[in-house]
């Protein structure tokens, strides 16, 4: 069938600079750039480029640009190029559009509209750069009180703790599979956490047996719907337990993993054959109401002695605060809450854009609910799905999170361009792909380098931010909402954050 | 006291219900033992019990379990005045506790035994229905007052807490019956409201329910047109109308029900031989409002029948087991095990399909008459 | 506000309830009766970690997660006898542990075990076999709803599963891998009533025995002859079930091998290729 569909990206080359040397070939997975028979000309079909820029980076002579395609429909505000491209595209092919990363629409960002505060004269700002700034983090239950027993100098703790895990930066890295990851995406995501004192979730994919000894006391080990690598050495390496019921990119439906990339190393980790499609199911099919997840819970407790904390990771949805309070009640150590904007290697994009509610409001919701029942305690919360900035981690823990995942942000500190073509394996950057040539475009090792200069970036940006609110613990910011002021929000808005506006 | 949210509950539990089809009546006992051995399907959060063949003394009246919440005397007072106008009152007590139970801030509970006293438009009504309207009446009008059962010879007994909590408190080993029908919550919205607690009662019938229903909103919108309010914002609440408009308002026997509630696929009904798929197509067509969508097990209980009913798919769990005349449903088997190890037989039905536990006729007689 | 774990509420401490385990040898008796989910678990590791190799569990009556609690490294293996019915999820994740149970399961036999045996005298829940990855399971009776779901399968590891009875219905739900054998011993007219067998199957192989019409199956599976190696095999899961089961059941060996077997197997190890666009 003829396709109508209208180009998404214009290759322009600047003919003097460019000396054919042929980079632009070799880099580009998509299949835009080719030699001519005589190998003297490079041919370029713009209609197959997905803007990933990885040419324009690697260009040596800087010879190439490009940018979305100009020309368009007649311009309408309501029937717009992407509207009339997707029909255009459901009509050739008659199937469900997918997409990969978080949603790209322009829903309001609450982020942007929450302002922070810092002191002046009242309460001293602090120098993070000379001054202590703690931002150790504890993440698990806490017993409501501690008993103690005093003899002379030596006290004892009475009480039996939950285990707890700690982290150096309230920022982990959030649940994305080997798999849907290459193998060196994932290890760089490893062995940063490692490097840095924090924590990685390992998807649902599984866990490497070869990475299980140095990288398991980082990880947080996922048990999703598929249950896919799942077995009792993988619970009891990990430093915890995370069970995945759902994620912001696609509340409510399962995942995909294409049998093309179930790889030898792949089928290996998950335990499924090699080219067979890893299917999750929308739903754990051992978890159809909350007394089922408390029983799933305590399985896995049971499974590793009552020695890691469990997680239980949802999408933000209209009900979040209930089901969070559920999930506390059900014996969960920690909450993921992930948000509308997380993202994904895959998802349907009728889910990804329409389904589920902002991180902000949702964590909001939850922490004051938890509040209200006493119960806050009784677990820590983790925000996720779409934490751009150091900013960001700074305002969703005054809003109530214990800590941040982020996961978008470390694959852009990997090399991704937000190109959104994740679920085709042919990632450019090496990022989400088991093509073993383009995979080795990442060094695990340099990519390590970068996601921990993010995270001391970041961190020390919060310490910034922190000193100049006159704290120097994390801890205080925790719902600390005094900290937090609206502007252009409505009053909804302002209560469901429960923070005042601007000016107030 | 905490009253609902305006959001809709959601909860998970377990459920127990014990019928004697010989009309035979006992005690308590058992079906807290039963629920005991459940536990961790609950949070302490919500217990209750539903017991028929309760007050044979006064099996011709109806008896109202009324809540009075925080102990509120004027609330007391006007529920007081409000029977006096429209009812006999035979006979009302305080309905006895026990001040030691593990339970929290219990309300007050006070029972009523009545019959109808209907004036000008009232008249009209059936005895039922009269009931309804005025228990209706009661629950939204009233501050602080709540009607938890409101049918002849049985009555519900819930609160905030384990069943055995519950059971402890208002002492049940104390009551008889032939049907005995539990519920243990683990609710995730109104945790501390004992109105919030199951068995769900409306004249009669009563229901404990297992799950969320999806449905809910069309549910409600469709029972609506026939002037059920659902003011408790449980799904469980739908469950009740829903069987209330169908069985007793309709006529409808529980074999039909079961097929408008729980319908099968239109795949297989595509399979069906001609008359039965074009019962099931009409009752699919008619009905489609009360297709009760999501994972949910119930047990309901009226005079005479009890009978237990899942999803089309079987979401939520259900056990069925037999021992002469005793019929057990329940959330799991190891429940039944506990208060009865040798049974004659125990199986667990398809979704949809309701196990139904009916009075053998002679017992029929003698327990309704 | 009143907060309960109702898991944990209550839960004694290993003195206790010690004596409710005899220790001998290495054989461990445990009488089960009022101990909780986690005080059974508790006392079964106790008696591992002293020594016993067989436990005998008796009185069991809804406890949870019997056999999950032993996992060690180095794999220890030993053999759990339960007689009562046991709760949900027995042998969850199961570690290469044998487990022989005299009365009924519940729910979620063997979910995500990992490798061993289990051997139920009577009938279980919903979900036997979920995500099950390794060893065997073997049940008289029939089972509930998604039977075998998502169950997976790799190189020399093929879990297999055997149920006497029938299965209702989403049968190999997902199935990735493995082998299921439903015997179909009590069927009343022959005919097994499930519907949804094998639906998103795109892995292992289900044989049946009995009648079931091409709409009970699920879109993604498919019939094909039975050949000489499926009886093969057929014949050794039948010898083993009738070592396990023979002085329960009214049928012989060859009365069983004789009946109608149907072989199921998925149409595609992809069944969703083709729904999504671009």
């Amino acid at each position: 069938m003829k396709s109508h569909l209208l180009p998404d990206f214009v290759v322009e080359r600047i003919e003097e600079r460019c000396n054919r040397c042929g980079v632009c070939v070799k880099q580009c997975p998509w299949g835009v750039y080719s030699w001519n028979e005589d190998k003297t000309e490079i041919l370029i079909d713009y209609t197959k480029c997905v803007g990933c820029q990885r040419c324009v980076v690697y260009c040596p002579n800087k010879a190439l640009i490009v940018r979305p395609y100009p020309g368009s429909y007649r311009p309408n505000a309501y029937w717009t190029k992407e509207v009339i491209s997707d029909i255009k595209k459901q009509a050739e092919q008659g199937g469900v559009l997918l997409v990969g990363t978080g949603s790209d629409r322009p829903y309001k960002v609450y982020f942007d509209h929450i302002l922070l505060n810092a002191s002046q004269v009242t309460n001293p700002s602090i120098d993070p750069l000379r001054e202590p700034m703690e931002l150790r983090t504890f993440l698990g239950r806490k017993p409501d009180r501690l008993e103690i027993e005093i003899d002379g100098d030596d006290v004892e703790i009475k009480t039996e703790l939950y285990p707890n895990l700690v982290v150096e930066t309230p920022i982990l890295f959030a649940g994305m599979s080997y798999g849907a990851l290459s193998k060196n995406a994932f290890l760089a995501l490893a062995m940063a956490a490692k490097e840095f004192g924090t924590l990685f979730c390992t998807g649902e994919g599984g866990l490497p047996k070869d990475m299980r000894e140095e990288y398991g006391p980082v990880a947080i080990v996922q048990c999703a719907s598929g249950r896919f690598g799942v077995d009792p050495e993988y619970l009891n390496c990990a430093a915890a337990i995370e069970i995945k019921i759902g994620q912001g990119a696609k509340p409510g439906i399962g995942g995909h993993l294409p049998g093309e990339k179930v790889t030898a190393e792949i089928s290996a980790t998950r335990m499924i054959p090699e080219g067979t499609d890893a299917l999750s199911p929308a739903p754990h099919h051992d978890i159809y109401s909350i007394e089922d997840l408390s029983m799933l819970i305590y399985a896995l407790k049971e499974a590793t002695n009552y020695e890691k904390p469990v997680f239980v990771k949802i999408a933000a949805v209209h009900n979040v605060a209930a089901i969070a309070s559920g999930i506390v009640r059900a014996g969960a150590d920690v909450i993921v809450i992930d948000g509308f904007r997380g993202g994904t290697g895959a998802s349907p994009k009728v889910m990804r854009d329409h389904v589920g509610i902002p991180i902000e409001l949702a964590i909001a919701a939850v922490d004051q609910r938890l509040r209200e029942e006493g119960i806050r305690h009784k677990c820590s919360i983790i925000a996720s799905g779409g934490i751009r900035c150091s900013a960001d981690v700074v305002k969703a823990i005054a809003l109530g999170a214990d800590a941040v995942y982020i996961g978008t942000a470390a694959l852009i500190a990997l090399g991704c361009t937000m190109c959104q073509k994740c679920y085709t394996g042919k990632c450019a950057w090496g990022i989400c792909t088991q093509d073993p040539n383009l995979a080795k475009r990442l060094n695990p090792k340099e990519g390590a380098k970068r996601l921990v200069n993010l995270l001391r970036a970041w961190s020390l940006e919060i310490k910034d931010m922190l000193g100049g609110m006159g704290i120097n613990a994390i801890e205080s910011l925790r719902s600390n909402r005094e900290q937090l002021r609206g502007i252009g929000l409505e009053e909804w808005e302002l209560r469901v954050l429960g923070i005042k506006g601007a000016g107030e | 006291m905490i009253k609902p949210r305006d959001d809709k509950e959601f909860q998970g539990c377990g459920i127990f219900g014990v019928m004697d089809r010989s009309g035979k009546r006992f005690n308590g006992e058992m079906i807290v033992e039963a629920m005991k051995n459940m536990h961790v399907r609950g949070n302490g959060l919500g217990g209750g019990f539903a017991v028929y063949g309760l007050y044979p003394k006064y099996k011709d009246y109806y008896c109202l379990h009324v809540m009075i919440q925080d102990w509120n005397e004027e609330a007391k007072m006007e529920v007081d005045r409000f029977l006096d106008a429209n009812f006999d009152i035979v006979h009302d007590e305080e309905i006895p506790t026990n001040e030691d139970a593990n339970v929290e801030n219990p309300p007050l509970f006070w029972r009523y035994f009545v019959s109808p006293q209907k004036k000008g438009e009232d008249k009209k009504l059936s005895d039922d229905d009269y009931v309804i309207k005025k228990v209706m009446h009661i629950n939204t009008k009233i501050k602080d007052a709540y009607v938890i059962s409101s049918g002849k010879n049985m009555g519900v007994f819930k609160g905030v807490g384990f069943p055995e909590d519950i059971a402890e408190f208002f002492m049940i080993e104390k009551y008889k019956g032939y049907i005995w029908t539990a519920h243990s919550r683990f609710p995730t919205n109104t945790p501390g409201w004992w109105g919030g607690a199951h068995p769900f009662c409306i004249l009669d019938w009563t229901v404990v329910h297992n799950g969320e229903i999806s449905s809910y909103g069309t549910n409600k919108r469709y029972l609506e047109m026939f002037g059920y309010y659902c003011t408790l914002q449980t799904d469980t609440e739908v469950m009740a109308y829903a069987f209330d408009l169908l069985m007793r308002r309709q006529g409808l026997p529980i074999e039909i029900v079961a097929k408008i509630l729980a319908p099968p696929m239109w795949d297989i009904i595509d399979h069906m031989d001609e008359k039965k798929k074009k019962l099931y197509t009409t009752l699919r067509m008619v009905y489609a409002p009360l297709l009760i969508n999501g994972p949910w097990t119930v047990i309901v209980a009226h005079h005479g029948e009890m009978f237990g009913l899942t999803d089309r798919i079987r979401l939520r769990p259900i056990t069925a087991g037999e021992k002469g005349d005793l019929l057990f449903l329940s959330s799991e088997e190891a429940a039944i095990r506990a208060v009865c190890p040798d049974l004659d037989r125990v199986w667990t039905p398809h979704g949809g399909e309701p196990v139904v536990g009916r009075l053998n006729e002679k017992a029929l007689k003698k327990v309704i008459g | 506000m009143r907060f309960v774990d109702s898991f944990l509420d209550g839960v004694r401490r290993l003195e206790e309830i010690v004596h409710q385990a005899r220790i001998e040898g290495d054989v461990a008796e445990i009488d089960a009766k009022g101990l909780k989910h986690k005080e059974l678990n508790d006392l079964m590791r106790f008696c591992v970690e002293r020594g016993a190799k067989k436990l005998i569990l008796k009185n069991v009556c809804g406890q949870r997660y019997i056999g999950t609690r032993l996992f060690f490294n180095p794999g220890v293996k030993v053999e759990i006898i339960i007689y009562g019915t046991p709760g949900n999820d027995l042998g969850a994740f199961l570690a290469g542990h044998r487990i022989v149970v005299y009365g009924n399961a519940q729910d979620g036999v063997g979910n995500t075990m990992d490798d061993g045996e289990i051997i139920v005298h009577g009938r279980a829940g919903d979900v036997v076999a979920m995500a099950m990855r390794g060893g065997k399971i073997f049940i008289r009776d029939s089972v509930g709803y998604r039977t075998a779901i998502h169950m997976k399968e790799y190189m020399d590891r093929v879990p297999l599963l055997v149920v006497g009875g029938t299965a209702q219905d989403f049968l190999g739900e997902y199935m990735a891998g493995g082998r299921v054998v439903l015997l179909g011993l009590n069927l009343e007219n022959g005919r097994h009533r499930c519907h949804y067998i094998g639906t998103g199957m795109h892995g292992g192989v289900i044989y049946l025995r009995g009648k079931v019409e091409k709409y009970q199956l699920g879109k993604e599976v498919g019939v094909v002859e039975m050949e000489e190696e499926d009886w093969k095999f057929l014949e050794k899961v039948v010898d083993e079930f009738c070592g396990y089961f023979g002085r329960e059941i009214k049928m012989e060996r060859d009365e069983i091998l004789g009946g109608n077997f149907m072989k199921l197997i998925p149409v595609t190890k992809r069944p969703y290729g083709k729904v999504y666009s671009y």
